[in-house]
C-alpha cells in the first residue's frame, strides 16, 4: 500500500477548476519531485491534499496511510502525519518561534509534551541548520526575511518528523549556502523516515539530493513521469517539450 | 472558514448562581428613601448623606451619555433594579457563609490570596463579605480597607478625597454610583512605603436584577508604590444587572499607583464604570484593563496630569464575542509640562461582537513639552465583527509631542490554516493568534494573571469544526 494514493483528483477553487482528474501514488520513504510550470497549480495540490477550506475537491480521493483524507480539517491530517512546507509562510505577530514549536508539537503528541527531550532536540536541530538562538524569542515569521522563513519551515519539519512532508519551493529566494542548509535539512528529515513530495523549479536543490522520481505537472494534470532525465531537460529546454510533438 | 465560534453564554465559567438568602434586599427602583435608607443602615455621617442626596438630584436630571451604545443604556429600566442587598458576611474566612464561601473557592479567592497577594477583599453584591491584609502591611501604617469601614475608620481621609477626582456631576452613572455607592476598596499608602506584593479585590453579583456600584478610592502619598488588582464575575441570568463603579486613584508627588483590572462579567452586565486617577509631580499612574465579559461595556480609564513630570500609561485590552459590544479606550489629560502619557489599546471582535475604542487626548495652553504616544490594534475574526475608533485630539499647546497609530487586522484564513496544518485546532489556532495580538498587555501582567487571561481567551475562542 502506497503512504499516499491519490485517485482521479480534481481541485477546484471559487469554482474554477484547477486540477483535472490527477492520479499517483507516493510510496514511503521516498523522495518525488513536482515540477511544472508557474500556475500549473502545484501549490493547488498541496493546499487542497492539506485540507485548506478554500480548495474544494469535487471529484476523486486521496488517501493517506490508508485513510480517505478529502474534507478531513486541516489540523486532523496533521495529526495523521501529513506537513506542508509553506512557499509563503504566515506570519503570526507576538507569538514566539519556541512557543509555537512547543504548542505544535504538544498538539501533534496527544496533549503531551517533555520539556527536556523538547529541548535537547531542538538545540541539535538548531545548530545543524546554523540557526541562530534567538531566532527562538523572535515572532513567528513575523519580519523574517525570505531565507529565513524557508529555514525556520525546514526546522519545524525535522522537530514534528512527519509521515509525509510537501515541501513547496523550499529553495526559492536563497542564496547558495542557505541552499545547502534547506537540502540538507531535507536529508536529515529523511534518515527520520519522512517521506518527501518536493516542488520546485530548479535542478540547483536536486543536485544535493538523491530524488527517486520526479513528474511534471501540465495544464492542472500529470504529464510526465520519470527521473531525473525530466529535471534536466526542464532546466535545459524550458517546458516546451511537454508540447512539441517530437519529445 | 466558517466562524462557528461558541458564545460565552453557553461556556461561561462562573454562570453558576446561589440561592438569594440576604439579610437585607431594598425594593427595586430607586427615590430619596431607598437613598437615605442605605445611608442608615450604614450609621455614615451627616456629610455623606448629603453627598448621597445631592448626587441622587444629580442623576435624575442628567442625560444618558451621548457615547457609546445608545440603544443599550436608553433601554435600562431603572425602577427594575435593586439598588442594595446585603448578603451574610463575616470577618474570618470561618465566618462567611458557606454557599458565598463556595463560590469564592471556585474562583480561586482567597487560593490566590495565599499564593502571592498582600491583602484581599471579596465583595458579594452590594458589600465586602471577607477582608484580610498581610500583618506586616498594617504594621507599616498602610490602610486597606473596603469603603464603607474606612469611611467610619479614617473619616477625615475619605472625606478630604471622596469624590474629588471625579465629581458627582461628572456623568449619568457616576451621579448614580455616588447616591447609591456600596462597597469598594479604600486603600492608603503613607509616604515612601512600598507595598511590594499586590492588594486585591474580588466583586461578584448573584443577585438578579442587581445593581452593584461599588466605590473605590486609593490615595498614594508621596513616593509611595502600591498595585491593586481587580477581578469581576456574576452568574449569567436572562435579565440584565447594572454595574456602575466609580474608581478614584490619587497619585501624590513621586508616587506610583498600578491598577490592573480583568473584568469578566456574564453575558447579562451592563458595565458602565468610570475609572479616573489624578497624578502629581513626577507621579505615574498605570491602569492595566482587560475587558472579556458584560453584555456592554463603556469605561475609559483616565489619568489627569497635574503635576509636572508626571505619567500616565493605559493598557486596554476589550474582547467582544457574540452579541457584546465593548465601548473602552482611554484618556489623558495633560494639565502641566513635561508630562507624558502612553496609551495601548487592544481589541478584539469576533462572531457580531462590537469593540469601539474611544480615546481623547489633551494638553492645555502653557503645558509645555507633553508627550503622549497612543497606539489602537484591532483584530477581528469573521465578517460579521465590527471595529471603530474614535479617536479625540485636543493639543491647544504646540510644543506637544502626539503620536498616533493605528491598525486594523482581520484573521485570515492563511493564518488559521497555517497554524492547523501543525496539528493544532481551529481553537488552538484562533487563541493562540489572539494571545500574540495580546502580547503587549500579558506581558505587563503578573504571571498568574496573564496565565488566567490567556486561558479566558482560549475559553472564549473555544468552538468546534463542523
Ligand atoms: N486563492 C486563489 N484564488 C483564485 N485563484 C487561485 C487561488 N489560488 C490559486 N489560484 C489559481 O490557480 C492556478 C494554480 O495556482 P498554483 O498556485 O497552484 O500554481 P503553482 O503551480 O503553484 O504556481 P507557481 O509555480 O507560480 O507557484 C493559478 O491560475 C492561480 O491563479
Ligand atoms: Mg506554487
Amino acid at each position: 500500500m502506497s503512504l499516499l494514493s491519490i485517485r482521479n483528483f480534481s481541485v477546484s477553487i471559487e469554482n474554477k477548476e484547477i486540477l483535472h482528474d490527477l492520479s499517483m501514488e507516493v510510496e514511503a520513504d521516498t523522495l518525488t519531485v513536482v515540477m511544472g510550470k508557474n500556475g500549473t497549480g502545484k501549490s493547488t495540490l498541496a493546499y487542497a491534499l492539506m485540507g485548506h477550506p478554500a480548495y474544494k475537491v469535487p471529484s476523486g480521493e486521496a488517501i493517506f496511510n490508508g485513510e480517505p483524507i478529502v474534507g478531513m480539517a486541516a489540523d486532523k491530517i496533521a495529526k495523521m502525519g501529513m506537513f506542508l512546507g509553506f512557499q509563503q509562510p504566515v506570519e503570526v505577530p507576538g507569538v514566539t518561534v519556541v512557543k509555537f514549536l512547543q504548542t505544535a508539537t504538544r498538539a501533534l503528541n496527544g496533549g503531551e509534551l517533555n520539556y527536556d527531550i523538547f529541548q535537547e532536540e531542538l538545540l541539535t536541530v538548531l545548530e545543524k541548520l546554523g540557526i541562530d538562538q534567538s531566532f527562538l524569542y523572535r515572532y513567528l515569521n513575523d519580519g523574517f526575511s525570505g531565507g529565513e522563513k524557508k529555514r525556520l519551515e525546514i526546522l519545524q519539519l525535522l522537530m514534528l518528523k512527519p509521515k509525509l512532508a510537501i515541501l513547496d519551493e523550499p529553495d526559492s529566494g536563497l542564496d547558495v549556502d542557505a541552499m545547502k542548509v534547506v537540502a540538507e535539512g531535507i536529508n536529515m528529515a529523511r534518515k527520520n523516515g519522512t517521506a518527501i513530495l518536493l516542488i520546485t523549479h530548479y535542478k540547483r536543490l536536486l543536485n544535493y539530493l538523491n530524488p527517486d522520481r520526479v513528474i511534471v505537472l501540465a495544464d492542472g494534470t500529470l504529464a510526465r513521469d520519470g527521473g531525473m532525465e525530466l529535471a534536466d531537460k526542464i532546466e535545459s529546454d524550458g517546458y516546451d517539450f511537454l508540447t512539441s510533438r517530437i519529445s | 472558514m466558517k466562524d462557528n465560534f461558541t458564545t460565552i453564554n453557553e461556556d461561561y465559567k462562573y454562570g453558576f448562581s446561589n440561592p438569594e438568602d440576604y439579610l437585607y434586599k431594598a425594593p427595586a427602583g430607586l427615590n430619596e428613601d431607598v437613598v437615605r435608607a442605605i445611608s442608615a443602615m450604614k450609621h455614615e455621617p451627616e456629610w455623606m448623606l448629603e453627598f448621597r442626596l445631592k448626587s441622587y438630584k444629580k442623576f435624575m436630571e442628567m442625560p444618558m451619555p451621548w457615547w457609546g451604545n445608545q440603544e443599550i443604556i436608553n433601554a435600562i429600566d431603572f425602577s427594575k433594579i435593586h439598588y442594595f442587598v446585603k448578603a451574610k458576611g463575616g470577618t474570618t474566612w470561618d465566618d462567611v457563609p458557606t454557599d458565598i464561601k463556595d463560590t469564592f473557592e471556585k474562583l480561586g479567592i482567597p487560593e490566590a490570596e495565599r499564593k502571592f497577594l498582600g491583602g484581599v477583599t471579596a465583595q458579594y453584591e452590594s458589600e465586602v463579605v471577607y477582608h484580610s491584609m498581610k500583618k506586616e502591611f498594617a504594621d507599616q501604617g498602610i490602610v486597606f480597607l473596603d469603603m464603607d469601614s474606612a469611611l467610619k475608620e479614617y473619616p477625615e481621609l475619605v472625606k478630604r478625597y471622596f469624590g474629588t477626582v471625579i465629581p458627582f456631576t461628572d456623568n449619568k452613572f457616576a451621579a448614580l454610583n455616588s447616591a447609591v455607592w456600596s462597597g469598594g476598596s479604600f486603600i492608603y499608602v503613607p509616604k515612601g512605603t512600598r507595598v511590594d506584593t499586590p492588594l486585591q479585590a474580588y466583586f461578584r453579583i448573584n443577585a438578579k436584577n442587581m445593581g452593584q456600584f461599588e466605590r473605590t478610592l486609593i490615595i498614594a502619598d508621596e513616593a509611595s508604590d502600591v498595585h491593586y488588582i481587580e477581578g469581576c464575575t456574576a452568574p449569567s441570568y436572562s435579565a440584565d444587572s447594572l454595574h456602575a463603579a466609580v474608581v478614584e486613584l490619587v497619585a501624590l508627588d513621586g508616587a506610583k499607583i498600578r491598577y490592573s483590572t480583568i473584568q469578566n462579567w456574564s453575558n447579562n452586565v451592563l458595565n458602565l464604570v468610570t475609572k479616573r486617577a489624578a497624578a502629581y509631580r513626577n507621579a505615574v499612574v498605570e491602569w492595566v484593563d482587560g475587558n472579556i465579559g458584560s453584555k456592554l461595556t463603556m469605561k475609559y480609564p483616565a489619568v489627569l496630569l497635574k503635576g509636572e513630570g508626571a505619567h500616565g500609561e493605559i493598557l486596554t485590552v476589550a474582547m467582544a464575542g457574540n452579541g457584546q459590544h465593548q465601548d473602552s479606550g482611554a484618556k489623558v489629560f495633560h494639565l502641566a509640562s513635561n508630562t507624558t502619557s502612553r496609551i495601548i489599546s487592544k481589541s478584539i471582535s469576533k462572531g457580531k461582537g462590537r469593540a469601539s475604542y474611544r480615546g481623547w487626548v489633551k494638553t492645555i495652553p502653557g503645558a509645555e513639552n507633553c508627550v503622549s504616544d497612543v497606539r489602537c490594534d484591532a483584530l477581528m475574526f469573521g465578517d460579521e465583527s465590527r471595529s471603530d475608533t474614535y479617536p479625540r485630539m485636543e493639543i491647544y499647546e504646540p510644543s506637544t509631542k502626539l503620536t498616533h497609530e493605528a491598525t486594523v487586522s482581520r484573521v485570515q484564513d492563511d493564518q488559521l490554516f497555517y497554524l492547523m496544518n501543525r496539528g493544532l485546532s481551529e481553537t488552538e489556532a484562533s487563541s493562540l493568534i489572539v494571545n500574540g495580538f495580546l502580547e503587549p498587555f500579558t506581558k505587563e501582567l503578573p504571571m498568574e494573571y496573564a496565565v488566567e487571561l490567556n486561558r479566558l481567551v482560549a475559553l472564549e475562542m473555544d468552538g468546534s469544526i463542523g
